[in-house]
């Protein structure tokens, strides 16, 4: 089961933080088809959040088709996102490269401009195209 | 089924004793299903208006109408906790919430109560009159939340709560909310504590409606812009007709203004992120800002069902 974590001074609007936490978890292998996502009481009761909140981040999330809602059963992943689940061998070649970076080093927001100078080369901003919708 | 949890028509309220008039020509309408934000300056008017909502106190003019009925018959389906938590000094915590379950036999949920009790780790068997001013308010909000009423209002609740109590509470009314589609109303000075859990604003200034709204629809009847000063001196030398313009500032060559827009704003202004605080705030600062009431319906309206998902149907598509 997935735990939200609201960062209320991200700047980023909460609903957005519930549906990119939960690709997030879902690119990872954290959450698979036929999982439940909790109970908006659940995520509010934890979060302190407006309940209209967690309902439009899963709409939202029902809208990309990534997961449905049963009436009286609670919401549940339909399709999973991406193919890198946590164990994958290319997580693995990663957390090398992430090691040799280290040792050779590096702080982590250098690794981390390096990793997002390399993201932008090979694809397209996605980020972007959320924040335009 | 009623659509409005409140309905204040040309309300007011004006105290022999102090003067003036505490509440004017308050007109809003709440609908069910909604957690509202009660927000305004020391002497605003918010207190009243809950005393007036929970009918411990009568209109000098116009009328509240509460979940339907006069104020004073729904009373079993209210639950009000008033800013100084009276509770009965003399009565240990458990014979407090025994009191609870008496007072409202047909409604009373001991489980909550205990929960919210237990949640501060309150012992049982201590009086009232020994509790810190947080713990009061715990037992206070247990007593308002195991009434399961349809609607609450909750005059400062977190005021007197360290942080972790307030969140732990906020997390509960949220809960609440979830659960059984209580309207809540909660005042507060604190913006930021309520920004997240709010889904409808209700600013009152000097006595009056400034804001009204669900948050969503006031934000998007705003923005905040800024664009250049072009030699002006003063946000007086600007003319942003025909937006409204609620607040202006020049700084060095900029201009940074929060409108009301009406049609496309003019080229070469940037948008930028705004936040319910910052129009609240702006608010405040600008006491003159003309006062702006969203959703409203009429009140010959047929009682349709104003439900939180045909709101959230609309932003969507927006």
């Amino acid at each position: 089961m997935i735990e939200y974590r609201i960062d209320r001074r991200s700047g980023v609007a909460t609903y957005v933080q519930i549906v990119q936490q939960t690709k997030q978890a879902l690119r990872m292998g954290l959450l698979e088809p036929g999982d439940k996502l909790p109970a908006a009481r659940e995520v509010v009761e934890a979060t302190a959040v407006n309940p209209n909140t967690v309902l439009k981040a899963y709409r939202e999330l029902e809208r990309e088709g990534l997961v449905e809602a049963r009436r009286g059963l609670g919401t549940f992943v339909r399709r999973s996102l991406g193919a890198a689940p946590a164990d994958s061998p290319l997580r693995g070649e990663l957390a090398e490269w992430a090691a040799r970076a280290r040792a050779a080093g590096l702080e982590r927001d250098d690794v981390a401009a390096l990793f997002a100078a390399v993201l932008d080369e090979h694809f397209d901003s996605t980020a972007k195209e959320q924040e335009n919708r | 089924m009623t659509s409005s949890a409140i309905e204040a028509t040309g309300l007011a309220k004006t105290f022999r004793r102090r003067g003036g008039w505490a509440l004017r020509d308050c007109t809003f309408q709440l609908p069910a299903g909604r957690v509202c934000a009660l927000v305004g300056p020391n002497g605003a008017g918010k207190s009243t208006l809950l005393a007036l909502a929970a009918g411990l106190i009568a209109p000098s003019e116009g009328s509240v109408t509460v979940l339907g009925g006069h104020p004073a018959h729904v009373r079993p389906r209210v639950g009000f906790v008033s800013q100084d938590k009276p509770l009965h000094p003399q009565l240990t915590v458990a014979e407090t919430l025994r009191m609870g379950a008496d007072l409202n036999p047909d409604s009373w949920d001991a489980a909550t109560a205990e929960r919210v009790v237990a949640g501060g780790e309150l012992d049982l068997g201590a009086r009232v009159r020994s509790l810190s001013g947080g713990q009061r308010t715990r037992v206070a909000l247990a007593l308002a939340l195991a009434k399961r009423p349809e609607l609450l209002l909750l005059d400062e609740p977190m005021a007197a709560l360290d942080p972790l109590a307030r969140h732990e509470l906020m997390g509960t009314l949220m809960a609440t909310a979830a659960q059984y589609g209580t309207t809540i109303v909660m005042s507060s000075h604190v913006m930021a504590e309520l920004e997240d859990s709010c889904d409808h604003l209700l600013l009152i200034g000097d006595g009056r409606v400034r804001l009204s709204g669900d948050t969503d629809d006031l934000l998007a009847a705003h923005a905040l812009i800024t664009g250049p000063a072009r030699g002006a001196a003063a946000p007086a030398d600007f003319d942003l007709a025909p937006h409204t313009t609620v607040e202006s500032r020049v700084t060095g060559r900029q201009v940074t203004a929060l409108v009301r827009p009406e049609g496309p704003l003019p080229a070469g202004w940037q948008t930028r992120e705004l936040s319910l605080e910052d129009l609240v705030l702006a608010h405040l600062r600008n006491p003159a800002a003309p006062p702006l009431t969203l959703g409203a319906l009429p009140a010959s309206a047929s009682p349709q069902e104003a439900t939180s998902a045909s709101a959230m149907s609309q932003e969507t598509t927006a």
